[in-house]
């Protein structure tokens, strides 16, 4: 029983991979020669001025088409191969310059010479591994095919025909042919899928960046998140200096003042002095409590005392809409990582209640794979994006100085989900 | 009143001592940090204990639960505990046992003695004492999502705020200039429209009222 289940996957599988093998020959051949030759001849084209304009639209396509095989080779066979294209300037010029900039920025890169190459080896070797898949299950099914009679008519029709190495002339070596046919059959079961990985893998290998480039990457988004950061604190400490200034700070001078008169009124005038002690005592609660929040804002007392878990349940309790906060942490993480997590919740929870009309919200915490993974989801009326100056960007930033990453699916009419994944240790 | 004291900043626990004595409590003992407190909890019998939610050694909720842990070994040991910040979620899980004999009051309540010394006597007695910025966050987050809610008066709102902190009947008269017999006619309304027994013990009515209020 099981065992036939087994083989029924086996098969399917194997049937999947067969057509995921023709698609894969097929962009192989038709899809990397074309943009191989138009790749070419668009080059050879720059010295008279026509493949300056148009390298970069080729390149382009050649890009979407590696990157469809990236694509691909992830959701196929879980083969992750990055894609390390040099970013354009954001200020780039246009027009004329423009063009010749960004065509010299494309042949500069690595990564479109490794392309290049790459298209080469795709429609030579990739496609035949590629092709070697459907083959398989297709003869096969016509090595039993040709048991059922049709080899009659083909021999009649052209001499004994070569079924890979049987040559079929009668009942007894179409018999042969079809025990062949069975026997790629069970090959096919269990190596189309590693011939599909093959090809990805071979994709992979040509197309994943040198060490060099990759680190190149990794300082650009350093240099980067570095800035972000910097401004971020900087930002926040003017908040904080702002608010201290014109709160807490105002509160005590205008005490001491009244402090000052009450001194010199306790005897003249004894009920002035005592409704002037009231407004010092006012004043004094009212500093204790813009300090209090001041202090909520740079690290919530929670946190200090209860860790991320607590400290979001504490803040749901707070929000105005209901709120389910669902917390699996087996541990802390560093203080820094545990102030942005909670900051960055706070945000998406504040987005929620201030534009989606949510009635109810879930918080999901969770540690797994070496990361924190957060999800706050709710049940508004969605078109929630990551634009520029819109929280979402700023949590986007804030998560990034930690290597973390932020996705928001927001479809119109909701729910929206906001996922925010952090890498860390937990102790 | 024999009072034990937990509070590692030495200009309020040295304040805290002297209202304290001014106001005729005990100090058995006035401790700094959490196994000291653990300690005085095994060792002394206090009729209340004041409790700041943050102490050393670890500077984490410490206090509060070492509290905790001493009405867990004593139900019903009065408790109030002080925090530089209240959140509901301590205050759900001081009076999650239901027994009463709870406080949970922001620092800034110690500017006003008389207020604060209410509170430490209620509390010693089996009531309760709620910040004030609590019962607040608890009604604004209730009277949103709770239809029962949208048919109390303003008036009854009030009462049910004060009563929600621990006020009794003839303290929330005091407070809102009204009769005492006007305030049990309030409450009894409350009660009627909330749907909750109805109880003479002051201390049932109000841990009722916070129940009804932290629920869901």
């Amino acid at each position: 029983m099981n065992a036939t289940k087994v083989n029924a996957t086996k098969a399917r599988d194997a049937v999947v991979a067969g057509a995921q093998g023709l698609a894969l020959a097929l962009m192989a051949l038709i899809g990397s020669i074309t943009l191989f030759v138009l790749a070419v001849v668009s080059i050879s084209l720059i010295p008279i001025g026509v493949g300056v304009f148009t390298t970069p639209a080729v390149l382009s396509l050649v890009r979407v088409h590696v990157n469809q095989r990236r694509l691909l080779a992830a959701q196929w066979s879980s083969v992750r191969i990055p894609a390390p294209y040099r970013p354009f300037p954001r200020d780039m010029r246009t027009g004329m310059t423009g063009r010749v900039e960004r065509c010299t920025l494309m042949l500069k890169d690595p990564a479109t010479w490794r392309d290049l190459r790459w298209l080469l080896v795709d429609m030579t070797a990739g496609a035949v591994l590629a092709i070697l898949a459907p083959s398989l299950v297709l003869d096969g099914i016509f090595g039993l095919v040709l048991l059922t009679g049709l080899w009659q008519p083909i021999v009649d029709a052209q001499g004994t025909y070569w079924y890979a190495f049987v040559p079929v002339g009668s009942w007894a070596t179409a018999g042969a042919a079809a025990l062949l046919g069975v026997v790629w059959l069970a090959v096919a079961m269990n190596v189309n899928h590693i011939l599909v990985r093959t090809h990805f893998k071979l994709a992979g290998a040509l197309l994943h960046p040198t060490r060099e480039v990759e680190l190149e990457q990794r300082i650009d988004r350093l240099t980067e998140t570095r800035h972000d950061a910097l401004d971020t604190s900087a930002a926040e400490l003017r908040r904080i200096e702002r608010d201290l200034h014109d709160g807490a700070q105002a509160r005590l001078v205008a005490m001491g003042m009244n402090l000052g008169t009450i001194e010199a009124l306790i005897e003249k005038d004894p009920a002035q002095a005592k409704e002037l002690v009231l407004k010092a005592r006012a004043s004094s609660a009212e500093a204790l409590t813009e300090l209090r929040d001041l202090v909520r804002g740079i690290h919530p007392p929670v946190l200090a005392e209860r860790g991320l878990g607590d400290a979001v349940k504490a803040l749901a309790l707070r929000l105005p809409v209901k709120t389910e906060v669902d917390v699996e942490l087996p541990g802390r993480a560093d203080a820094p990582v545990e102030s942005a997590a909670y900051f960055a919740v706070s945000e998406a929870l504040t987005n929620a209640v201030k534009y989606s009309g949510a009635e109810r919200i879930w918080v999901d915490m969770s540690y797994s794979d070496g990361s924190l993974r957060i999800a706050v989801t709710d049940n508004g009326g969605g078109g929630a994006a990551i634009a520029a100056g819109s929280g979402l960007r700023g949590l986007e930033r804030r998560l990034g100085t930690f290597d973390g990453v932020l996705a928001v699916s927001s479809p119109a009419g909701g729910p929206t989900m906001v996922t925010m994944e952090i890498p860390c240790e937990l102790y | 009143m024999r009072v034990v004291l937990a509070e590692d900043l030495f200009l309020l626990r040295d304040g805290l001592v002297r209202m304290l004595e001014a106001y005729d409590f005990e100090i058995l003992a006035a401790v700094e940090s959490g196994p000291e407190l653990t300690k005085a909890f095994a060792e002394l019998e206090p009729d209340v204990a004041v409790v700041d939610v943050r102490l050393p050694p670890s500077h984490t909720d410490e206090g509060l639960q070492c509290a905790l842990a001493a009405r867990r070994a004593r139900p019903g040991l009065p408790v109030l505990v002080l925090s530089q910040h209240v959140e509901q979620l301590y205050a759900r899980e001081l009076l999650a046992d239901g027994s009463g004999g709870v406080g949970y009051l922001l620092k800034d309540r110690v500017l006003d003695a008389e207020q604060f010394i209410d509170a430490v006597r209620r509390v010693a007695a089996g009531g309760t004492a709620m910040d004030p910025q609590v019962i607040s966050q608890l009604l604004s987050r209730r009277a949103a999502q709770d239809k029962p809610m949208g048919r109390l008066t303003p008036r009854e709102l009030e009462v049910m705020e004060l009563m929600a902190q621990g006020r009794s009947n003839a303290a929330i008269a005091t407070q809102l200039v009204v009769t005492e017999r006007a305030v049990a006619k309030h409450t009894s309304n409350i009660f009627g429209k909330l749907g909750l027994p109805v109880s003479d013990d002051d201390n049932r009515r109000v841990l009722a009222v916070l129940a009804y209020l932290d629920r869901g």
